[in-house]
């Protein structure tokens, strides 16, 4: 009974169980996995991968679908880059680099929400819009990566991680608490559980969808400028097939694609056990074309958890209610 | 008869080529229990849908206890104290009770609307002390609407409108997927909001429950009113005739 009730009210926690019997799992499967040096290497691009799950999260939890994100996470660092080479600073290279990022969004939240267009298939066609438009501005040509900037703020290392860790985790708290205890939130969650009655109880829907959309894509480009930034170049290609990546790590997570579920724990937890599956393949050097097949295993058995708990509890119904 | 609560004057309202309201006026007085009657496509809908800020008429007026009423959006209409039970269940099957009760309208700690922390515990008390008024025993405001059966979700709604007090109470077939012990626990409430003086707007293709709950029966037909009676003076088979 009590364990049944910590999945009602968490849709993360299968996610976090998995968690745990995987790393229990990894550490006797090789004697490296639960060292510092081998955290140090899975941990490093989690923040970029955790950043776009969770702004795919909260988009998902709105009722919606963004497949563009991995061309953003290339488009707006590359607007970046070319904006620093051009002379602009740093920092008004980022915002510009963002509000490329937000008006993508703003666009796809436009087609999804004026045009009555499906948000996966006007999010597919950004995909390909924004991708091509991440070419034509670079000229065909990576564009070099200017190398005496002082980027410890961001990338720097602090021992065994990067500062980035502490950007994904000040974001996702204050995501976290922003969905969890804060009005908006709640109307996400409303939006995406139930749009008709979020209507007529007032919230203002397109509004909430138009903030998803465009958060979405703004975490889409700053993550990928961490990973600009950690690996000190840019390439146009970079992000291609994150898209799925974030939409699996959201789905681990607990995310339903039917909108009104989800948590931002659960999308960072669903990049960690990606991260993690990858890691153990490569320390027990088993055939790396086996990632995928364990990626795609663990979204099946994530959601098949997170369905037969929703069951469970929706047997219990009625009887735990009526208090006559 | 007491003060008029709702006037609509010359109401009209295409869905393009459709003239789903032909002209219609209507006064209904402070107190009164209104059964709305007609058949599919009548007009009762559209009439609820204006009410509700959730369409906005093509022509005419409303005058809400005799000043003009513009109805915009769903909260204008909440604004002047007019709460609409759907004959869907208006509420997020994943959510917690107290915040369906609160959605779009939540109690804040701090903060200004769309950007205000929720006082959650302010919620789930309110909450149930409002489920309680309507005499609904639910355990906890924490559970999920989607544990509940679907009479004790209307009785959430109606608990919800009686806590924003509501002035004016549309019920659009709000017996519409309920047994037959939950409708009467339904025709109980709209009993009881009488009694508190709320005015209610009645929907039912149910005619027997609209002759046993109200005071006075309009009658729908393509659009426009075709009978207006006090419940006393006609009963079923004439409300049959009427809308046939």
């Amino acid at each position: 009974m009590r364990f049944k009730k910590i999945f009602r009210i968490k849709p993360d926690s299968s996610a976090l169980l998995m968690l745990i019997a995987m790393m229990f799992a990894f550490s006797l499967m090789s004697p490296f996995f639960l060292t510092f040096g081998n955290f140090q290497i899975v941990l490093q691009p989690i923040p970029e991968i955790a950043l776009v799950a969770i702004g795919v999260t909260i988009l998902m939890i709105s009722g919606e679908f963004d497949l563009s994100v991995g061309s953003v996470f290339a488009l707006s660092p590359m607007v970046m880059v070319l904006l620093m080479s051009s002379g602009v600073p740093l920092p008004i290279s980022m915002i510009g680099g963002l509000a490329v990022a937000a008006l993508v969004g703003f666009v796809n939240a436009a087609i999804t929400i004026r045009l009555g267009i499906p948000s996966f298939i006007a999010t597919l066609g950004m995909l390909f819009m924004a991708r091509s438009l991440t070419i034509v501005i670079s000229g065909g040509f990576p564009p070099p990566f200017p190398r005496d900037l002082d980027l410890w703020w961001i990338v720097g290392k602090v021992d065994l991680l990067r500062v980035s860790i502490f950007w994904l985790l000040g974001i996702g708290i204050i995501l976290g608490v922003w969905l969890r205890k804060f009005d908006f939130g709640s109307w996400i969650f409303a939006t995406g559980g139930n749009q008709e009655a979020a209507r007529d109880m007032g919230i203002n829907v397109k509004l909430v969808k138009t903030t998803t959309f465009m958060l979405c894509s703004v975490l889409a480009g700053l993550a990928g400028m961490i990973q600009v930034f950690r690996i000190k170049a840019i390439v146009p290609s970079m992000g291609t097939g994150y898209e799925l990546t974030a939409i699996a790590a959201a789905v681990i997570g607990g995310a339903a694609l039917s909108g009104g579920i989800g948590s931002v724990v659960g999308a960072v937890i669903g990049a960690l056990l990606i991260a993690f599956i990858e890691n153990i393949i490569i320390l027990t050097r088993v055939d790396a074309n086996w990632f995928r097949f364990a990626v795609g295993a663990m979204i099946v058995i994530a959601v098949t958890i997170n369905k037969m708990a929703r069951d469970a509890s929706n047997r219990s119904k009625f009887k735990d209610n009526e208090d006559e | 008869m007491s003060e008029l609560h709702l006037s609509v004057r010359g109401l009209h309202k295409w869905y393009g080529a459709v003239h789903a309201l032909r002209g219609l006026d209507l006064d209904i007085p402070k107190g009164q229990v209104v059964g709305l009657i007609g058949d599919n496509g009548a007009g009762k809908s559209t009439f609820i849908k204006i009410l509700s800020g959730v369409h906005k008429q093509s022509e005419g007026q409303i005058f809400f206890e005799g000043k003009e009423a513009h109805i915009r959006k769903p909260r204008d209409a909440m604004d002047l104290g007019i709460e609409t039970i759907y004959q869907y269940t208006a509420m997020v099957p994943e959510m917690s009770i107290a915040r369906n009760v609160f959605i779009g309208r939540e109690k804040r700690k701090w903060g200004i609307r769309g950007f205000g922390l929720l006082d959650q515990k302010a919620m789930a008390k309110e909450a149930m002390e409002a489920i309680a008024d309507v005499g609904l025993h639910l355990r906890s405001a924490d559970n999920p609407i989607k544990e509940l059966s679907g009479g004790q979700r209307q009785g959430v709604a109606i608990a919800r409108a009686m806590h924003f007090r509501s002035r004016m109470l549309i019920l659009d077939e709000p017996t519409n997927h309920l047994s037959v012990k939950e409708t009467n626990k339904v025709l109980d409430y709209v009993r009881q909001m009488r009694e508190q003086g709320v005015t209610v707007i009645f929907i039912s293709h149910n005619l027997h429950h609209v002759h046993e709950v109200t005071d006075r029966i309009v009658a729908f037909s393509r659009g426009e009113k075709v009978a207006d009676l006090m419940t006393p003076d006609t009963d079923v088979t004439q409300m049959i005739d009427i809308i046939t």
